[in-house]
């Protein structure tokens, strides 16, 4: 049994025929093609699969896409703003915040909700915002670095309507 | 009561794999555009040895950072390469790419020579510019002289020496590059309910010379909140009561969190090699290498026991206050 | 020449595609008419696949193909010489081993085949502890034994030495002029390499029967190597991709999903894609091994180590991967960065009923300062002398000698110890300030 579900993508308009077990994660990834959201552990720990509905970040892996129904989702492809980068994407390459990458756009979602809800964040709120990102890479420490940094820049709000 | 303790440790790491002889290669093409096709069989799992091996593509054939193409990671396009492991890839895939690179700078000199009405000596390369050092007036980009030259490319490939280990005595001069590093930890324990504060780990470790310090600080980082895990999380096995209570999720599996991570002091000592391009060692392992025995220590010395296995879980730390 | 290149902070490349969502791991790749493989994993730890019957599974809608050992043309992989692990097992060896696999349309429809497949095993005792699995009359692993056997010399790997041991001085004479002996044992759990990108391999056949991998290796060119031996396939008709990988940390320095994803392709003639959950990757993927390191020590009072007796033992899982070379280097540097004279170090490689231990960054050498450095601090502590002056003192410098014979040039334990204080906050006292790595001039 399929149901049609109708939503936005980064503001685009999106209608996917979906089961009711289908989780919003497959539905972006292999049925759209957004494939920003990474599947890294598919319990909901990791992280790497967080994308944002009407502006609040979500793990996608445990999400049923049905949820989703006449909602806004956007992944990390959608922060970009006139084709220039999300000042906390701009921010992750220019302080070496990203290394492997899989855990990055869910990190930079993460960071993006904390930034429209807290403009003036201090390092342990950015902490607490990626409490839920796992990165076995970096030790975070530049990742901080980088929602700081983002933090201070006029453009940090925003992302599509 | 919470009780604090420093604990301290030092290591050493081999760059590349013992004995020598494991191989990598590179292959760089210019092109008309000015730019220059690296090509590699050396993967990058997010350690940033492309970024490493761009840079010194550059810099010795003088042209910008940004002019640089990796095709890298499959074996249909890059040349050999022993792999990603060993901390090898700055120091062994760097020493094959710097090689291509003079090869490649030879080549383009000599066929820009004639164009300059000069000889290949006397040329220079820089920002992406040739220019005579005699005649300032003589210089053409890099671009032009490519354009007008048939292919302009240089091979490398190197090999870390051989080095067996005698056949009698099973010794040997087997080692490549040893960087060193040592850590300092500081922790706070809370002797009621066993748990671990990390608060801060000052490090300092030898890459011999950093190509890309950013990098080399994000190794640093990287292995010490991985050696935390270690240290204070993480455990496979054994697992108790039965094979059944084995992690299966990254919820029964813990590994550090930002929420976890202390303030990291890290200084970047270099020493260089003799063998490494520009005198550079392997950061990559060195860096995890070190801290965990600084920060089991540290627990140690705080709680006034020994508990010589690690991870050191709180429960560890009250079974050893009860004794 | 552009001088300031080198040292300068560039930003990593690609780093802006990482942020942008646009970097392409392997199950970010879809091929046109791609299958989905799952695998049928063993139950139990240690025994004898008697009969499988995979007819059922065959037949059910939406299957493509089921595979068994007998379908692998060449069942065995692992670093060359040493390869010893088969695709699809038929003598199991640890729980988890890969019996089966299908390639199905979907991943339900190829976990509903899995079930369907009917096994018939002769249970076996198991042995899970490295002590227990040295004892006499322990389980065993393997049928020639539950140690690896070393050669005569550190590269000639099979041979009939129980383990692998480095000398040099004498330790009678070492514990003779002792003024105390210091003993510590320490143990290390093994730990998971937890990359977060979980293993994954797309392999696309071709019309004329050559083969693309897309996989996640540390090292495409060995792994090729490894997985034509396999499919018995000539190197130039598989070509491997490892375009984006999610961490390594020597996770991926094995071959994971590639051979099986790579029969199954080549079976059906479509693109067949396996990725591991994470609960396969913490359940069967390979892992830091386990380690238990005994230290036996004479030293002096004032705080030389004269001779250092070191006994490790490795739990290396049920096959051989890459486990002799973390003994070589951890032998090679356990006694650590300090000169003593008179060393005796013994590793034991030891197989145990559980997935194969691997290396983990540090190849050995992670698990030998954790002890090392453990007994340095237990030495300070019962000599009451400060754990840094302790390594100053003793520290390795240009010119000396380790126990496997390697002359030292560029050292800096020193000097980064110096450092590290300093970026501690700690004073050091002036005369181990002024200390230095450079050549001893008189005796250690």
């Amino acid at each position: 049994m399929k149901y049609m579900l109708s939503f936005t993508v980064n503001g685009a308009p999106a209608d996917v025929a979906v089961g009711p077990t289908e989780t919003l994660l497959d539905v972006l990834r292999d049925r759209l093609g957004f494939t920003g959201a990474k599947r890294g552990c598919e319990t909901g720990d990791c992280g790497a699969c967080t994308v944002l509905v009407d502006g609040r970040s979500v793990r996608s892996c445990i999400t049923l896409a049905l949820t989703v129904q006449g909602k806004a989702v956007t992944t990390v492809e959608g922060l970009a703003r006139d084709g220039k980068p999300h000042p906390l994407q701009q921010a992750f390459h220019d302080h070496g915040a990203s290394q492997c990458g899989f855990c990055t756009p869910g990190m930079i979602v993460s960071l993006a909700e904390l930034l429209e809800k807290n403009p003036e964040p201090c390092r342990d709120d950015a902490r607490a915002a990626i409490a839920g990102n796992l990165c076995r890479c970096t030790g975070y420490v530049k990742i901080i670095d980088a929602a700081m940094a983002a933090a201070r820049s006029p453009h940090k709000k925003g992302g599509p309507a | 009561m919470k009780k604090r303790g420093i604990g301290i440790a030092a290591g050493m790491y081999g760059t590349a794999v013992m004995g020598g002889g494991d191989k990598s290669m590179a292959v760089i093409e210019l092109r008309p555009d000015g730019g220059a096709d690296l090509l590699l069989g050396s993967v990058d799992l997010g350690q940033g040895s492309t970024t490493v091996l761009a840079q010194m593509a550059a810099h010795e054939l003088g042209i910008p950072y940004d002019c640089i193409s990796v095709h890298a990671m499959d074996t249909a396009v890059g040349p050999f390469c022993a792999g990603t492991w060993g901390s090898r890839l700055t120091y062994v895939a760097g020493n094959a790419v710097v090689a291509a690179a003079r090869e490649a700078r030879q080549c383009l000199l000599e066929a820009a020579a004639p164009l300059l009405k000069a000889s290949a000596v006397e040329l220079d390369i820089s920002e992406g510019k040739i220019v005579s050092r005699g005649n300032p007036e003589a210089s053409m980009p890099v671009a032009e002289a490519v354009f007008k030259s048939p292919l302009i490319a240089g091979r490398g490939s190197y090999a870390p020496p051989m080095r067996l280990p005698d056949f009698t005595t099973g010794k040997g001069n087997c080692f490549h590059a040893l960087a060193w590093g040592a850590a300092i930890a500081e922790v706070e324990v809370d002797t009621e309910t066993g748990e671990v504060d990390l608060l801060r780990l000052a490090c300092a470790y030898d890459a011999g010379r950093a190509i890309n310090p950013m990098l080399v600080e994000g190794q640093i980082q990287g292995g010490a909140v991985m050696a935390q895990g270690q240290a204070m999380l993480e455990q496979l096995y054994p697992c108790y009561p039965t094979v059944d209570s084995q992690p299966q999720t990254f919820h029964d599996y813990i590994i550090p969190t930002a929420m976890d991570i202390p303030g990291i002091e890290c200084r970047i000592h270099e020493c260089p090699s003799p063998e490494g391009p520009y005198g550079a060692k392997g950061i990559g392992e060195i860096t995890a290498v070190v801290p965990h025995p600084a920060i089991a220590e540290a627990i140690c010395n705080a709680i006034g026991v020994r508990i010589d296995e690690i991870p050191i879980t709180p429960e560890k730390i009250l079974r050893a206050l009860q004794r | 020449m552009s001088p300031e290149l080198i040292g300068a902070r560039m930003k990593r490349y690609g780093g802006l595609d990482h942020a942008a969502g646009r970097t392409q791991f392997v199950d970010d790749l879809r091929a046109p008419g791609m299958l989905a493989a799952k695998v049928l994993r063993s139950p139990v730890a240690k025994g004898d696949l008697l009969h499988i019957d995979t007819s059922a599974a065959r037949g059910l809608p939406g299957v493509a193909a089921v595979i068994t050992a007998a379908d692998v043309p060449h069942n065995i992989y692992g670093p060359g010489r040493l390869a010893d692990q088969p695709v699809l097992a038929q003598a199991i060896r640890f729980r988890g081993e890969p019996l089966a696999a299908v390639a199905a349309i979907d991943e339900d429809t190829a976990r509903e085949a899995l079930e369907l497949i009917r096994i018939d095993i002769r249970e076996q005792p198991a042995v899970f502890d490295p002590l227990e699995a040295m004892a006499d009359g322990a389980p065993k692993v393997r049928p020639e034994g539950n140690l690896f056997l070393f050669g005569p010399h550190p590269f000639m790997y099979a041979g009939e030495k129980p383990c692998r041991e480095i000398c040099s001085g004498s330790l009678e004479q070492g514990f003779a002029s002792a003024d105390r002996i210091i003993e510590g044992e320490y143990r290390q759990a093994s730990v998971e390499h937890a990359a977060l990108e979980p293993q994954c391999c797309l392999a696309v056949p071709a019309p004329d029967g050559s083969l693309t991998v897309h996989t996640m290796s540390q090292h495409p060119w060995l792994h090729r190597m490894e997985l034509c031996a396999v499919l018995q396939m000539a190197p130039h008709r598989v070509r491997s991709v490892s375009t984006a990988v999610g961490g390594g940390f020597g996770g991926k320095s094995d071959m994971h999903a590639d051979p099986v994803a790579a029969l199954l392709a080549l079976k059906t003639g479509r693109p067949v894609k396996w990725r591991w959950t994470r609960q396969e990757e913490l359940l069967y993927s390979t892992h830091r091994g386990a380690w238990r390191i005994r230290f036996r020590d004479a030293v002096t009072n004032d705080g030389r180590i004269l001779a250092r007796d070191v006994r490790s033992i490795r739990d290396g899982g049920a096959y051989a991967c890459y486990n002799y070379g973390c003994i070589e280097s951890h032998c090679s540097t356990v006694a650590g960065p300090y000169a003593i004279a008179n060393v005796r170090i013994q590793g034991y490689l030891v197989y145990t009923n559980k997935p194969p231990a691997m290396t983990m960054r540090g190849f050995g050498v992670n698990e030998a300062a954790y002890a090392c450095e453990s007994q340095m601090n237990r030495i300070a502590a019962e000599l009451g002398m400060d754990p840094l002056e302790l390594r100053l003192i003793n520290a390795y410098r240009n010119g000396d000698i380790m126990p496997n014979g390697h002359r030292l040039e560029s050292v800096a334990l020193v000097e980064v110890l110096q450092e590290t204080a300093r970026a501690a906050g700690i004073e050091l006292p002036a005369h181990l300030q002024a200390m230095s790595s450079q050549a001893r001039t008189g005796d250690l």
